[in-house]
Order: C-alpha cells, then structure tokens, then sequence
C-alpha cells in the first residue's frame, strides 16, 4: 500500500495516466501540487506567461492529437484568466481537464485572498466540474474527469482543489484507478440499426445528395470510413469549417466547406439538394443562415452522438444518436450489394454542380502585380505550396481565418486547428506552441492578424525558453478586418474602433524576444521571404506580411437568406 | 404546454444549480421547482413544471439528461400522473369575513392550521389549478401571505421512475 500526500497523487496521477505535458502557471493555492511536480521528471510542466494560452496550448494538442489536454492553474484570477479557453474547448467539444487550485476548505466562501466560485463560474461552459472533498477521492475523480474529458460528446471539464487537499502532511492510500463508471452516464456506443437502414434507403433513392460533415468526424476519428463511404455513393460532399480536413479537399467529392463564408457551390448545392446526410454536425446558424429558408427540398438524415444536438435548430427526418464512426461503419456494411434506385440522376446532379463550380472558377479574388501590396488570400495559397499542405495550421479570428480555411487545402484531419464556435482571437499562438511542443517534426504554421497576435503574444517568452519553433504569419492590414468588412457593408463604411492606430514594430519586438522576424512590403519579396521562415523547422520565425486592407471575404451569405443567397464580390450577388 | 419533468439526481453539492442554470442558460422557463431527498440517500427527486411547444420540451429534456448529475427523467405529463402542490395561505380573518373564510376552506377541502383573532392560515393541496382557484376564492376577502411548494409528481399504475 502506498501512501501519498494529495499533491504527490495528482503527480502520481498524470504519470499513471499517460499524460506527457501539462499547462499551467504557479499560484498560492497550487504550490503544494507543483512541488510535487518538482519533485518528480516524468509529466512536463509548461509555464506559459498567461493561463489563458495555457488552455489554448492544452486544447491546440488535443485537436491535433485527439487525447485530452491538461491543464493546471492557481484560484482566484489564475482560474478566471482560464474561463476564456476553457469556453472556447467547450464550443468545439475539445478533450480538457483543468485543474485549479482553490482556497483551503475552511477559507471558502469567505472572500478569502485569490478566492473565486470558479466550479459556478464555468458551470456553463464545462462539460462537468468537480471539487475535491477529501484528499483520498483524487485519483478517483481525475479518473472520472478525464474519462468524462474525452468520451461521449468530449469537452472541458473542471477540477477544484482545496489548498488543504493537497498537503505535504496528509497521506492516504493511492492506487490508480484503470475503471471509473458513472452511473448516469452512458455514451452510445453504437447508433439504431433500424434508423440507418432508413438512412441507406433514403441515401439509394436520393437523386440529388449531399454530405454535410462536421468535427463530430474529426473527434471520433472516423475520416477512413467517411471517405470509404462516400467514395462508395459518388456524392459530393461539404464539411463545416470543424470538419475541415475530414475528407480530403483535394478530391473531387470534395467541394469544400460551406456556410456563411463558404464555397459558392457546396452552399448551391445544399440548397437544392434532395437528401442531406448530416454527420458529427449541429447545423449551427453560421452554417444554415435564416433557418426558415434552409434547403427546401432536403429530407435530412442527422448523425450525432449528442441527442441534444439533433433537432436542435433544424428538424431531422432520420435522427441517428450514437458515434460517426461506429454508424458509418454500418453504412457500409448495409450498402454492400446494393446499388442506386435513380442511377441517372447522380450523374445529373455531378453536371449540376460541375456547372456551379465553373461559374466561379478564377474569379476568387483578383491577384496582386509586382510591386503592390499582397492579398492575403494569396499569402495562404504560397504557404499551402512551401509546406506542400502537409502541416499544422492553427488560426486567430477573423478575415485572416477565413482566408487560411479557403485556401489552405487539407487532406488529413486534426490539422486545421480553429477556435470555430467561440471564435477567440488570441486563440491561434498558443495553440501552435502547444501543436509544435508535442509534435516538435512537424511544420506548425500559425495565421494570424496584428490584432489577434496583440492578444496572447506574451508567449514568445514561452516560446523562447522551451525552443518552441512555430511559423508565424502575421497577415497585417493594419486594421480589424472582418470587423471592417461588416463596416463596410452594414455601417456605411463607418470604421468605429476597427483601425488599430498605433501598431508596434513587429520586427523590433520579435526580436526583443530573441527571435528572427521578417518584414514583406510587396509582392515580389514574399518568395524569398517564405524560403527564409521555413528554412528550419526549429526556430521561431515571425513573417510580418503587408496585405491589402480592402480585401473583403466572399462569398458571404446574405444575412437572414437561404443558403444560396450570398454575395460573390464586392459588386456580384446570386 | 405545460409540462411536468420529474428528475433523479444526484445528491450532490451543485447539482441543483446545474439544472437550475441550464434553464436560464438556453432561455428555457421554470414555472415551479421542487425539490427534495428521496428514500435513496444518494439521490434527489427534482419536479420541474415549464411551458414549451414540442420542440422545446424535447430540449430540455435532452439537456437535461445530459447533465452528468441528472440519472433518470421523465416528462410526466406523457401519461397519467398524479400531480399535488400544498399551499400555505395568510388570509385576513375579521369579523363577517372569516366566516366566509372557513366556509371557504371547507368547500376547497382545506384546513385551518393557525388562528389568530385576525387571520386564519389554512393549507391546501391538490393540483396547481385547485390551487390557484383557491387563490382566487380568498383574493377578494384579502390574502396576507402565500407560499406554495411548487409541483410533485408521480406517474399513476404500475409505471416507476426509479435507478
């Protein structure tokens, strides 16, 4: 029998549980715990400069890696500095345990120094939260968080610890728990065989049918067998700006994401689409627009693990609870020998599409000449060519994130790394640390804009003392881009608060950290420029890009229309 | 519609104010909330009445089962149920008047639980619509005070909401 103090369990734990890195930041009220993370060399503590990017790098690892993060953090303003990421893992259902130091017991409540509720203050945007009673029930309820953590429909969940928990003094037996069960909670394992036979029926019948897919597949690792699936049915398919890189986009199947800022003909066909087969997708309104006009003609089959998610904006036909993978997996197997009841009308509906696609081709956007400014769309499309679309790519919020997910193709999933429900600027930097720490082979690109990299880039001094070489794209239009698009087209062009007037000098910063920043005015540097960042894969490099700050995202659906209904440019509309 | 959720949950320091906070959280309406230990110590019984065309309901009742504390639900208003609330009233007991109070109480099958030379206080139980008609019975010889319990339920037969 081995007896440890609460501190020493919580280390013990996270050995005992496989966990490799953890975020975090001292306080008061945690130092019993990083003493005992001091005194052991097996999980590795990252000081990050703000526990904010603690739970950005945490979940950035567990997008890309698809196991839970972790993060440790003092109470009081060391565990509200976390709400904001902690939000935004809960928005996109990512994998993360946060353990917070917390007042001792008998302190509680009494607005002690660094004392916040902080169990009630994330109540909402966890998937669960706990606090420590006894020293002796840790290892079982770290167990139950990060089964809870990463199972079932993942999210963040919350753990508060009593200072007096974790004392030196107090020993008690520690033995790993390898099972937890909680009794109310029993995530689907598989989904209704009667509803997918219905599925596959109405997927045979379909004249006109559309996948609509989402980070539901990307979560439950099930892009082998989406793609199996709907190379087997021929029909096109779109994801949400989550599901990027679910199904490759440089297949033909593929037409790319949809939604507000999405293809031209992934929205034309949705809307006229017969079938759509929605999986790990909640038909959230950036994708759907004005609900009461969305795709008229569709029956909608609707695949999620969460029941709460289906029916929940847009009304199933065929609801299916259980995990996108295990279902799909089904699809197939009822698939097999059996083939389409209208094998005319595929092909019609390929010529269809085939035509929206033409209409569009080449007119994206409108390149830049030697010796003018780039647009940022174009910056994307030459980093997508240098890293030969084979890496990393984590975003801020805004133009600049729409950009990167236009133009940045991805084929494999876990590697389009977005803050896409919460949209939390700040959110791109530390997320790439986090990528590039666990994955240190790996290209980790990290697009950004000069107002969200002010957000959260204290975290060059992380960078700097762990050797953290992440690629920074800073696509500056010295403005708040996407703020002054819906300016320009809602406010008459009034620019309130949307310029940011007194911009550092980037290169001068980046290097009073210690690292090398580039700094491309025209068109014709940014080559030689791109050569240089991505010379060698360990070292930090900060790329400061000019770009036009006239450039506007299109297509953007027309607010409170269907999802045909977009503008195309600045002077075109469907 | 209105509708009564009764829930099992677990009796757990913040498990209440998870259910609580989901319905202001997703703008869901609570109408009445009752909650209380049952003979099993590790769980609560928790009635929820609350409005809400088919689409709602079938929200929060999603919703709620997802909370990780919440083990069981069911909407009882789906079948037969019994449905009681117990009210206390302060009602103004003077002269002519607390006669008509105690004739009152007699047909709404009341009692008188507390009396004073002023005022009578009478409990009552039954449904919220018996309830509320009491309400509206004494409102006009003047209510001092009331409290209500909010909604219990049970499911009539056989039917049981239990681990």
């Amino acid at each position: 029998m081995e007896l440890l103090s609460g501190a020493d369990m919580i280390a013990r734990f996270l050995q005992d549980e496989g966990v490799e890195r953890i975020y975090g930041y001292p306080g008061g009220a945690a130092l019993h715990i990083y003493d005992a993370l001091f005194r052991q060399d097996k999980v590795k503590h990252i000081l990050v400069r703000h526990e904010q990017a603690a739970t950005h790098a945490a979940d950035g690892y567990a997008r890309a890696s698809g196991k839970p993060g972790t993060v440790l953090v003092t109470s009081g303003p060391g565990a509200t500095n976390a709400v904001t990421g902690i939000a935004t893992a809960y928005m996109d259902s990512i994998p993360m345990v946060v353990l917070c130091g917390q007042v001792a017991s008998h302190l509680i409540g009494e607005d002690a120094f660094q004392e916040t509720d902080i169990v009630g203050v994330t109540r909402p945007i966890v998937k669960h939260s706990f606090a420590i009673k006894h020293p002796s029930e840790i290892p079982e309820v770290l167990k139950k968080a990060y089964y809870l953590a990463a199972t079932g429909r993942p999210g963040p969940v919350v753990v508060d610890i009593p200072k007096d928990m974790t004392a030196p003094t107090e020993r008690y037996e520690y033995v790993y728990p390898k099972k937890v069960k909680i009794r109310s909670y029993n995530p689907v394992t598989r989904g209704h065989t009667g509803q997918i036979k219905k599925a596959v029926d109405m997927m045979l019948k379909a004249r006109r049918p559309v996948f609509y897919t989402g980070g539901g597949i990307v979560t439950s690792g099930a892009s082998e067998n989406l793609t199996a699936l709907v190379k087997r049915l021929g029909f096109p398919i779109t994801t949400t700006l989550m599901g990027i890189g679910s199904y490759p986009q440089t297949d033909a199947q593929s037409l790319g994401w949809l939604g507000m800022h999405g293809s031209y003909e992934s929205n034309m066909a949705m809307h006229h689409a017969d079938l759509i087969i929605a999986i790990g997708a909640r038909f959230d309104d950036r994708v759907t627009n004005n609900t009461s006009k969305f795709c008229p003609t569709a029956k909608i089959v609707h695949v999620d693990i969460d029941p709460s998610s289906i029916s929940k904006t847009v009304r199933a036909d065929v609801p299916i609870v259980g995990p996108a993978d295990s279902v799909i997996n089904e699809m197939i197997s009822l698939l097999q020998g059996r083939e389409m009841a209208n094998a005319e009308a595929l092909p019609e509906w390929w010529t269809t599409i085939d035509g929206w696609r033409a209409e569009r081709e080449g007119k994206l956007y409108e390149a830049s000449q030697p010796g003018e400014r780039l647009k940022p769309q174009e910056v994307i499309e030459a980093v997508y060519h240098i890293t030969r679309g084979e890496a990393f790519v984590t975003t801020d919020v805004g133009q600049h994130q729409m950009f990167a997910a236009q133009y940045y193709k991805f084929d494999k999933p876990n590697r389009w790394i977005t803050s896409g429900g919460l949209g939390t600027m700040g959110f791109g930097f530390p997320a790439a640390m986090g990528i590039k720490q666990n994955f240190p082979d790996d290209v980790v690109v990290c697009f950004t804009g000069e107002g969200s990299f002010q957000m959260m880039m204290q975290e060059l001094s992380t960078c700097k003392q762990f050797g953290t070489g992440v690629k920074i794209i800073n696509l500056n239009n010295g403005t708040l881009g996407m703020v002054r698009q819906w300016q320009d087209l809602n406010y008459k062009s009034r620019h309130a608060h949307s310029y940011v007037e007194s911009l550092p000098d980037f290169q001068k910063l980046i290097e009073a950290y210690g690292f090398t920043a580039l700094k491309v005015e025209h068109h014709d540097e940014l080559d030689a420029a791109l050569e240089r960042t991505f010379a060698d894969n360990d070292e930090l490099v900060f790329l400061d890009i000019d770009v036009d700050p006239r450039e506007h995202v299109y297509p953007m659906q027309v607010p409170l229309g269907a999802m045909r209904d977009m503008l195309l440019s600045k002077t075109e509309r469907t | 519609m209105r509708h009564i959720i009764s829930i099992l949950l677990e009796n757990e320091p913040g498990a209440l104010s998870r259910v609580v906070g989901l319905f202001s959280q997703r703008n869901f309406n609570i109408e009445t909330l009752n909650v209380a230990p049952t003979e099993d110590p590790s769980l609560s019984r928790l009635t929820v009445t609350t409005e809400g065309d088919d689409r709602v309901i079938e929200q929060i009742t999603k919703h709620l089962n997802k909370l990780i504390d919440v083990v069981k639900l069911v909407d009882l208003t789906e079948g037969n149920h019994i449905e009681r609330e117990l009210m206390l009233v302060k009602v103004k007991a003077l002269g002519a008047s607390r006669d008509e109070v105690k004739r009152t109480v007699d047909i709404f099958r009341a009692q008188i639980v507390d009396v004073t030379p002023s005022v009578y206080t009478v409990q009552i139980t039954g449904d919220a619509g018996k309830l509320d008609a009491f309400v509206q019975a004494m409102a006009p010889i003047g209510i001092l005070e009331v409290a209500r319990t909010g909604v219990s339920g049970i499911s009539r037969g056989d039917k049981i909401l239990s681990l």
